[in-house]
């Protein structure tokens, strides 16, 4: 594997392997010192046509932690989304010398594109394509998940057995498109709880089950309930009426999370809209994985450059 | 100046002899007499020449793509010997001069015959009706109106236009694109658009704008043309509007009879087209309604784009692909080879039908004695890798490159005057001075 583009080109062995690897990582972190060599001497490039300083941060934390020299680039408008000049900021980096490109785009498709195009040589990482994938997202939360709910045997392993609930924007979502395959490839059952304006069209393929609401999905007592961020502005789109329609119907409270089995985890991707698709008490109780999701993305970045580094074709 | 074709099956029938005298056909039939030119055709299917209903030849202002010279040759490439440009260029061809500039700058390459589609709306901006009787009654003598690019949204000045548009005994050529339901829209909705986060453009779109115009153009009497269709639902919509007895006709573009948005799957910005490309449902759909006859003429909307707007992102990329030289190839093996309709159909959907729909003279009769010399000869048997050798205009964004099809067009003749001879352009300043 040389780049990591999507999900959907993940196989279940390697998958694994990705994780084991990321336990390894968060075994250096706890170390005294917190660094390993296997990426000295290499540049990781940070292109982010996009804002995301979570995602951002993660990633140079996660090659800073293997040693890597980090160059970031970050832009946003219009001058620089042409597709000329994304070949030839992406030409101008590697000429500077970028062994890892990773790549956040305002639209669908661009790591595709970069990879298949040919423009650069790099290693190509998706941080994060349109309403597309973010592939690195979706490990990060099999991570958390299998780490929360397998503990002492989560090594090895993958999915099978865990239910996972996927709830609110799937339509605009890359983590909800990432993560509903990967989550398929390693064994979890997953459903989707949402109204019919926020699911794609014909997505039989993606295998997972379709409920209309919240509650139904939380009859079903799942392991896992993913909530996502919801954007505001859907509202005036039509997409759904209200604000606390939406909250009413497809947010996780705490009379949603008392029905839960207590082994149950809630996730958010993060950054939260507290009070809209997640309340304020459900993302600060144990129950909830946020913060551990954004400690085990630099460690899931880590494994992931360690992974490409080892392979060039 | 007389030419001979010798033997050459006449669209897919008997074989036969054909001389031409000057701009007319002569005789039909075992000829006796000889000829200043003989071209030997055993073999080769003798087509009346092509009349391409859609086209973009984007002079002026987009010759960076295409010219109306280069444009022009490409299509006499492709077998045609009258190709229709559409308005959207710039600025928009909504005036008689504009019109008149295109057609002239057309007889003055030689190759086909121009003819300016006129705009429906005053700089395609769908508010104002652009110099309609103007352009109809320049020197130009313009038939056929549309927006395309952009559909007549709005109902009013649709009903508008029709009625006024026949006054002139033309016809309104309709972007069928409910402009609301597609915002944003760069590929067909469904399980791709879904796979790959792309903002679809659902089949309701184009099935509803059609259905209102039908509607419109029975309440007001006037004639309607609908470009590119796209999907089964379309087909049903046409169909049940020709059973009425309401004056529409259709067309379909190569790619759709032959393309589905799997194609999309790489994002490659190649196929990147709009409408976008359907289903395998959709294709087999259009391809029973070409034979059925619920879709009257495959016409190319032939988009030319330069490789900077192609070679970049799905969503930075330009709508559109090149479709002059391959059109006939694909029509033969998505409609002839693969036992859909015969090549007199053929005859009909790329020459008769369309310069019918575009009232161009001269196409009445195929091939018979005392009409004009218009004239494709093709080689069915021939079988060959597509790449931009095929390609002769200014731009190689073909989705065909790299496939295998049929078919080649060995000679074009156009008012008696060869284009294309042994497969080979002739060049342009014989071309011009013949």
């Amino acid at each position: 594997m040389k780049h990591l583009i999507s999900a959907r080109g993940l196989e279940a062995t390697p998958t694994v392997a990705i994780l084991d690897t990321a336990m390894d990582m968060v075994d250096v972190r706890t170390r005294e010192v917190k660094k390993l060599p296997t990426l000295r001497g290499k540049t990781v490039a940070n292109v982010f046509f996009e804002d995301s300083t979570r995602t951002r941060l993660s990633f140079e934390a996660a090659a800073l932690a293997l040693s890597a020299d980090v160059t970031t680039f970050t832009t946003q408008g219009s001058s620089v989304s042409k597709g000329e000049s994304l070949k030839d900021t992406l030409q101008t980096l590697e000429a500077m010398g970028a062994d890892f490109i990773v790549l956040r785009h305002p639209h669908s498709g661009v790591a595709s594109t970069v990879v298949n195009s040919g423009w650069v040589d790099a290693h190509i990482i998706n941080a994060g394509d349109g309403t597309h994938e973010h592939p690195t997202q979706a490990l990060l939360d099999a991570f958390t998940m299998r780490s929360r709910l397998r503990g002492e045997n989560a090594r090895g392993s993958n999915l099978a057995g865990i239910s996972v609930v996927i709830v609110g924007d799937i339509f605009h979502s890359r983590v909800a498109r990432s993560n509903a395959l990967l989550l398929r490839t390693l064994g979890a059952t997953v459903t989707l709880a949402a109204p019919q304006t926020l699911l794609p069209r014909e997505i039989d393929s993606w295998g997972a089950a379709i409920v209309s609401t919240l509650d139904e999905a939380i009859d079903l007592q799942p392991d896992v309930v993913m909530t996502l961020r919801v954007q505001r502005e859907r509202m005036t789109s039509g997409f759904f009426p209200s604000e606390s329609e939406f909250t009413q119907l497809w947010g996780m409270n705490d009379s949603r999370l008392r029905r839960l089995p207590p082994t149950s985890i809630v996730m958010h991707p993060g950054p939260m809209n507290r009070g809209l698709e997640i309340s304020g008490s459900v993302a600060d109780s144990p129950q909830s994985t946020v913060t551990e999701q954004v400690a085990n993305g630099v460690a899931v970045r880590m494994a992931v450059l360690y992974t490409l580094m080892g392979d060039s074709r | 100046m007389t030419i001979l074709i010798r033997g050459a099956s006449l669209m897919g029938e008997g074989a036969t002899d054909i001389l031409i005298d000057g701009d007319t056909i002569r005789e039909v039939g075992t000829v006796k007499v000889s000829a200043d030119r003989v071209i030997d055709a055993h073999g080769i299917i003798a087509l009346p020449g092509l009349v391409d209903l859609h086209s973009h030849l984007r002079e002026p202002g987009g010759e960076g793509s295409e010219t109306i010279l280069s444009g022009s040759r490409a299509a006499a490439a492709g077998g045609f010997t009258t190709v229709h440009t559409m308005a959207n260029t710039s600025p928009v061809a909504d005036t008689a001069e504009l019109v008149e500039l295109v057609a002239e700058r057309g007889r003055h390459a030689g190759y086909v015959q121009v003819r300016p589609i006129g705009a429906v709306t005053r700089n395609l901006d769908g508010e104002q009706l652009a110099d309609i009787g103007g352009m109809a009654h320049s020197s130009a003598a313009v038939t056929v109106f549309s927006d395309d690019g952009r559909c007549v949204g709005d109902p009013l000045l649709m009903r508008r236009a029709l009625e006024y548009v026949s006054t002139f005994g033309g016809v309104i050529a309709q972007h069928a694109q409910d402009p609301r339901l597609t915002i944003d829209a760069v590929v067909n909705e469904g399980r791709v658009s879904s796979e790959l986060g792309l903002r679809g453009w659902p089949s309701v779109a184009e099935e509803s704008i059609i259905a209102r115009d039908v509607l419109l153009a029975e309440y007001v009497g006037a004639r309607l043309h609908v470009c590119h269709i796209s999907t089964a639902g379309s087909v049903d919509v046409i169909r049940w509007a020709k059973k009425r007895g309401i004056a529409v006709t259709a067309e379909v573009t190569p790619h759709h009879l032959l393309l589905t948005d799997d194609c999309a799957l790489t994002y490659d910005p190649v196929f990147k087209v709009n409408p976008p490309l359907r289903t395998a449902d959709d294709v087999q759909q259009l391809r029973l309604a070409v034979a059925d006859g619920t879709i009257d003429i495959v016409a190319t909307d032939h988009a030319p784009h330069a490789s900077s707007t192609k070679d970049c992102t799905w969503h930075d990329a330009s709508f559109g692909m090149v479709g002059l030289e391959s059109a006939l190839s694909v029509v033969q093996h998505t409609l002839v080879d693969a036992g859909h309709i015969t090549w007199p159909d053929v005859a009909r959907i790329l020459s008769v039908a369309p310069a019918a729909i575009g009232r161009v003279g001269g196409y009445g009769a195929p091939l018979a004695v005392g009409s004009k010399a218009n004239i494709t000869l093709v080689d069915p048997a021939h079988t060959a890798n597509w790449d931009t050798s095929r390609l002769h205009g200014r731009s190689t964004n073909s989705p065909f490159i790299g496939t295998v099809l049929p078919g080649r067009v060995v000679s074009t003749i156009f008012n008696g005057t060869e284009t294309v001879v042994d497969g080979f352009l002739v060049e342009p300043e014989i071309v011009r001075n013949a």
